[in-house]
């Protein structure tokens, strides 16, 4: 059964819709990239899935609809998002801001623990951990907004371009760090990038977006032998 | 100087220190509803005022100074999850002076119906501090104040620092989109700002009418010392405004006490309200926002 079946879901910021009847899947244990050009509506697809923004349709997690649930509600069924922009609790320590991402769990021993394996994937936070996180550098703020959503142990992670800002040497090692969360503690991902290779490379399954719609999708390797796809999205 | 003046001096700066403490817990009130509204809440004064007719009350009716106090916090705290749960939840977007029309309106609201209750005649109120604390340089209940003030504010800054559900009102006073993310309901972490800012505006209230009196009018007076400490230290700062109150009370009494005389003290708040909002707007411990347009 998929983790996360979404049918005819549409969003509106105010008058202007955004979100014209999507349709999606996410299996259990998968890793989902959601591509498409600016303004296509993957941003708004996160946004929609937590209700921040003004949704219809059929959202079920777990088999659960979902669709009319608070955002607080959503996060705590199991679902983390890494937000556009980071979200950063800019005036708290970068401690301080993975603390807050375990705010639902109460298992304290195990979440000391996940927050010692946070420092072991970004050691820089470590050295960070007393630092206010509004003085961080910007890809230490994006490692620190992955950190805080895998602070919740989540079922499925929300991932909107977590390689914007960063060196192409810390994207490589980001997504090396995802591949195994995804790999070891079977965190479903759903992954929203600009960078369709990369995305591509890590996803099992992606679907390709226009102006609020899915026009394509399929296996990575299909998608990726695409031969549109690769000329609009992939530049080869 | 002569040892007399010295002695006036001293007994006069740590008078100041007393009631300064209060300004201090006041201005801590304030800032909290700031830090999470972006806005002054000007009715915390007659809210205090009003908890502490409460504390009257169960005095009259013969409860112990000690349980009247700890019931008159309780109370302090659920009045101000009330008010901000059914007053100011719904005006959250209003514009900014919707929101501080509804204060006024709450300010005009709480007087009248203490003074509709209570009558406007002035009342004695008791100070729970013993004989024992008396020394040369203070009375009981200046000392008494002065350590009530530091222990409120002592539990509060360990609340804050080392509690998940501080951690989570500090958050979601500074940046609630991601506080939503991470399962805090921001919703209630507000009302429990409120609450908080309410229950130490009642501790204030308890300490302040032993000296000032008890009449539905008594927090005007304090209200203005307190913004002028929350705007000294800065309107954003928790710990600037501390500091900000206890300045504020040493200057007022050692200015009223060698300087300008007892009744223009209250201008000295004014004056440090106008001097602060044209020479350094941030306050003392402020942060200066820029925003590019």
């Amino acid at each position: 059964m998929a983790l996360l079946d979404v049918k005819g879901l549409h969003a509106s910021y105010g008058a202007t819709r955004v979100l014209h009847g999507l349709d999606f899947s996410l299996d259990e244990g998968s890793i989902t990239t959601l591509l498409g050009a600016n303004g296509a509506g993957k941003t708004t697809t996160l946004r929609a899935l937590c209700a921040m923004v003004k949704t219809a349709g059929d959202i079920r997690f777990g088999g659960e609809p979902i669709g009319a649930r608070a955002t607080e509600d959503i996060v705590r069924m199991g679902i983390a998002h890494v937000p556009d922009g980071r979200g950063t609790f800019a005036n708290l320590t970068t401690e301080e801001n993975l603390r807050l991402g375990a705010y639902t769990r109460k298992d304290r021993q195990a979440v000391e623990a996940d927050l010692e394996r946070m420092y072991g994937y970004f050691p820089r936070l470590r050295e960070r951990r007393a630092q206010q996180a509004g003085t961080l550098s910007g890809g230490e703020q994006q490692m620190l907004a992955v950190s805080r959503a895998l602070m919740l142990r989540p079922r499925l992670l929300l991932l909107d371009e977590p390689s914007f800002g960063l060196a192409p040497l810390v994207v490589k090692e980001l997504f090396g760090i995802l591949r195994t969360v995804n790999e070891k503690e079977k965190v479903s991902m759903l992954l929203v990038e600009q960078n369709a290779a990369m995305a591509l490379d890590l996803a099992d399954r992606a679907y390709l977006l226009e102006t609020g719609r899915v026009v394509l999708s399929g296996s990575s390797r299909d998608i990726q032998g695409d031969d549109a796809v690769r000329r609009s999205y992939l530049g080869y | 100087m002569t040892r007399g003046t010295m002695e006036a001096l001293m007994h006069q700066v740590l008078a100041g220190l007393a009631t300064g403490g209060i300004y201090a817990s006041l201005a801590l009130a304030l800032v909290m509803i700031y830090q999470a509204t972006h806005l002054v809440n000007f009715a915390q004064g007659e809210m205090a005022m009003f908890c502490t007719y409460i504390a009257w009350s169960f005095l009259n009716a013969g409860f112990g100074y000690l349980p009247a106090f700890l019931l008159t916090v309780a109370f302090g705290f659920v009045l101000g999850v009330v008010i901000e749960r059914v007053v100011i939840r719904p005006v959250e977007r209003a514009p900014v002076l919707s929101v501080v029309v509804v204060f006024i309106g709450l300010l005009v609201i709480l007087n009248s119906l203490a003074g509709w209750i209570y009558t406007y005649t002035i009342k004695p109120f008791p100070s729970p501090f013993p004989e024992a604390l008396a020394n040369p340089l203070m009375s009981p209940h200046e000392l008494g104040s002065i350590l009530v003030t530091l222990v409120v504010l002592t539990l509060l800054f360990l609340f804050f620092r080392f509690t998940p559900l501080g951690l989570a009102m500090r958050a979601a006073a500074q940046n609630p989109e991601s506080s939503r993310l991470v399962g805090i309901r921001v919703g209630w972490m507000l009302a429990l700002g409120w609450g908080l800012a309410s229950a130490i505006g009642a501790v204030a209230g308890m300490m302040i009418a032993p000296v000032v009196y008890l009449d539905p009018n008594m927090m005007g007076g304090i209200l203005l010392y307190a913004f002028a400490a929350a705007l000294l230290g800065g309107i954003d700062s928790p710990g600037g405004a501390v500091f900000g109150g206890f300045l504020v009370g040493v200057l007022e009494n050692v200015l009223g006490a060698f300087v300008i005389g007892n009744e223009l003290k209250l201008a000295v708040a004014l004056v440090l309200i106008i001097g602060v909002l044209v020479v350094r707007p941030s306050g003392l411990f402020g942060r200066v926002h820029v925003s590019r347009v």
